[in-house]
């Protein structure tokens, strides 16, 4: 082989705080994922949020607090791996810049950021993972997170990753890249805004006849689920990793 | 720069309930975003392009006291005058004192949202001179008492109706007094009732896309080629500019000009790119006898090394406005500036003050579209944050908001507490849960008005991990 393999090395599941109130079964499906790819997977005890919130909410004291207790809480490992573009962006793309240059901090952020990655990521490009898996769940559709797709360059890994699944048909939206609305607290703050573009986004999901969209962040989903939902579609809303592993929880 | 920014919520929430206003912004995909994506295809080298513009415009900004100075020793070596604005009131008074020194009483404008920027045509009407819009969209809103709701596209927001209806009210007075359906007869009587502004103009007023330093021109892009009437008819010709326009070469200018209209309109080439180097020589045949440049700072320098530098790259192209979600579903006129969208987001408070414009920098979802299209790789997102930043600092933030991010930041390193809250807040969804779905919850009506949440159930991930 040409280049050295990582497996067996210590994964760090880092789940997001959305997954871990919202959807547990995605860290369930991450874990079994990284695990199945042949690595050693921990859960680090203490984790909680990535500081995302009061970064964007201009409360950059507070980013810089939550930086410093999660670079902590993720030391000493080989990879951390989350299930979402956007978190995974905040701390491989903006701890950094939330340190001076050339200080320990700064050093400590920048190493963090080196082995920190994206779930599809982490599998496609990382671990090259050759999923043998199936599913069941038909045509589906999927919707590219702005963070993911803009910060990380997340676009072919989760659909390599899932047309390579049998029983996985992907049928692409119209701008599966336009933003759904959800934007964190953007959510809260002008929810006619954030809804309608939710409305956008269903009726681009709805005309795929897809049954079901499948996204790679928790916050994306919540939105368009609700939205669909509302609507009275029984259109189904999956996290990328529940698909791949084969663990859709209802 | 006055601005109702701070009724951002409320005319954003009139504009999403405006169907005449929807159907007009839904022709921005095809005419705009579209167009552009196949404007930057038919180019493979585009993108390298797009970093060639960058690196002129930040090389430009870093060195303007130099560029601004070899600019001005060219237009007065080519016979020209040049006029330094330190804020909107000296430009307006620089632009009047010129036009009552000619003795005009006619002007004729081209489109510039530097003119828009600092309100020069009310404060000319107020000094007696009658100055007439000529870009058709600007037109329109002229006639209409209305503010344009797009840096290149003024009157984006508006029906062909609306704009028959103008016409019929307005134009009667010209002898028109049927009222006109087609888009092209709506055109053609623009065109003759403008074509007597053109002619009776004494004095021309234009903006300026770009200033070339190594040779002193001025240059526009227009698609009407009313730029060129207004400029060649009157004997003044006055150019009212923002000191970051200007560019070293002639060169850079057309790395420039390509960039520029491929991201405004998609097209290769506006129909009209005009190049006005000083006044009119001896023999001659046509131009001004009086070219006067106006160079206003308005707050631009004080950009310089600050927070918001990279926003002086800025070539007013708006694109970012085309492609943001959040336009594209409200429009301009909520935004309560004359620089809407995105670039708005960054330049309005910087001009008119963050407290004047608090939602603004908010109003994003941070999709980074914007950054992903900006011909000169303006970081928007970044800048809007240093905005929500300066406001946190200044206390302007929502005390909701405020306490809410800092009670979430506190307990996320809290690791036992944070738990707690977790377990407890599952709890409480799963009791406003109705077959597994939360349709209505008392203090969270703003997901709830508008979406449903599916309720977690069996406890936190790390709590179930750790039953495993």
């Amino acid at each position: 082989m040409a280049e050295a393999s990582t497996k067996g090395k210590r994964v760090a599941l880092f789940a997001t705080c959305l997954v871990d109130l919202m959807r547990p079964n995605v860290g369930f499906a991450a874990a079994r994922l990284i695990e199945d790819a042949g690595y050693q997977l921990e859960v680090p005890e203490g984790q909680t949020c990535c500081g995302q919130p009061a970064y964007n909410g201009g409360d950059r004291a507070a980013a810089v607090a939550a930086a410093l207790y999660t670079i902590d809480v993720l030391s000493g490992f080989d990879y951390v791996v989350l299930p979402s573009g956007s978190c995974a962006a905040m701390i491989s793309r903006h701890y950094p810049t939330l340190f001076e240059k050339g200080s320990a901090n700064h050093d400590r952020a920048v190493a963090l950021a080196a082995r920190t990655f994206e779930l599809t990521v982490f599998l496609a490009d990382i671990a090259k993972t050759e999923l043998s898996s199936s599913s069941t769940i038909g045509a589906i559709t999927y919707h590219d997170s702005c963070s993911g797709l803009r910060e990380l360059g997340i676009h072919d890994q989760p659909r390599k990753l899932l047309s390579a699944m049998e029983g996985v048909t992907i049928s692409e939206m119209k701008n599966p890249d336009t933003c759904c609305g959800f934007g964190g607290t953007f959510c809260i703050k002008y929810p006619e805004i954030s809804s309608r573009l939710a409305e956008r986004k269903a009726s681009d999901i709805v005309q795929t006849g897809a049954s079901t969209l499948v996204a790679g962040d928790v916050g994306c989903m919540l939105n368009i689920e609700g939205k669909l939902h509302r609507q009275g579609s029984d259109i189904k809303v999956r996290h990328v990793a529940e698909i791949l592993a084969d663990m859709v929880d209802d | 720069m006055e601005v109702t920014s701070n009724q951002f919520k409320q005319e954003a929430s009139k504009a999403l309930r405006n169907p005449v206003l929807q159907k007009a912004l839904g022709h921005i995909e095809e005419g705009f975003v579209e167009a552009r994506n196949q404007a930057a295809r038919r180019l493979p080298e585009f993108e390298q392009m797009r970093d060639r513009a960058r690196d002129i415009k930040a090389h430009a900004i870093d060195n303007l006291g130099f560029y601004l100075s070899q600019f001005e020793d060219q237009v007065i070596a080519q016979g020209g005058q040049v006029h330094w604005a330190a804020d909107a009131q000296e430009a307006r008074e620089i632009v009047a004192a010129i036009c009552l020194d000619q003795g005009a009483r006619n002007i004729a404008k081209s489109k510039s949202m530097v003119t828009e920027e600092i309100e020069l045509g009310p404060y000319l009407e107020a000094k007696g001179l009658a100055s007439v819009e000529t870009d058709l969209g600007e037109y329109i809103i002229q006639l209409r008492d209305e503010k344009p709701s797009h840096i290149i596209a003024p009157i984006i927001h508006l029906s062909k109706e609306q704009v028959s209806d103008t016409f019929y009210e307005h134009h009667q007075k010209h002898g028109y007094f049927d009222k006109l359906t087609e888009r092209s007869a709506l055109v053609k009587q623009a065109r003759s009732v403008l074509r007597k502004s053109f002619m009776n103009a004494d004095v021309g007023i234009t903006g300026a896309n770009f200033l070339v330093a190594e040779t002193g021109s001025v240059v526009l892009v227009t698609n009407e080629g009313n730029g060129d009437l207004v400029t060649t008819i009157p004997d003044t010709h006055i150019v009212v500019t923002g000191i970051e326009k200007v560019v070293p070469t002639m060169d850079d200018c057309h790395t420039l000009l390509r960039v520029l209209v491929r991201s405004a309109t998609g097209q290769d080439t506006t129909s009209y790119v005009s190049f006005f180097t000083g006044a009119k020589r001896p023999g001659d045949a046509a131009g001004p006898s009086n070219f006067h440049v106006v160079l206003v700072d308005n707050g631009r320098s004080d950009m310089v090394g600050g927070v918001n530098h990279d926003m002086l790259r800025c070539i007013r192209c708006g694109a970012c406005l085309n492609h943001c979600p959040v336009y594209a579903n409200i429009g301009g006129h909520a935004y309560g500036s004359v620089y809407p969208g995105p670039m708005g987001a960054v330049l309005t408070p910087q001009l008119a003050g963050v407290e004047q414009a608090i939602d603004l920098p908010n109003a994003s979802t941070f999709c980074g579209k914007c950054e992903e299209v900006c011909p000169v790789r303006i970081p928007l997102p970044s800048l809007m944050r240093h905005w929500r930043e300066e406001e946190f600092a200044r206390h302007l933030t929502p005390k909701p908001m405020r306490f809410g991010l800092g009670m979430w930041s506190w307990l996320g390193r809290q690791p036992a507490l944070y738990r707690v809250v977790l377990s407890m807040v599952q709890r409480v969804l799963g009791l406003f849960a109705k077959r597994g779905w939360v349709k209505h919850l008392p203090m969270g009506t703003s997901w709830t008005l508008y979406r449903d949440m599916k309720a977690p159930k069996g406890g936190s991930f790390q709590q179930q991990w750790r039953r495993r």
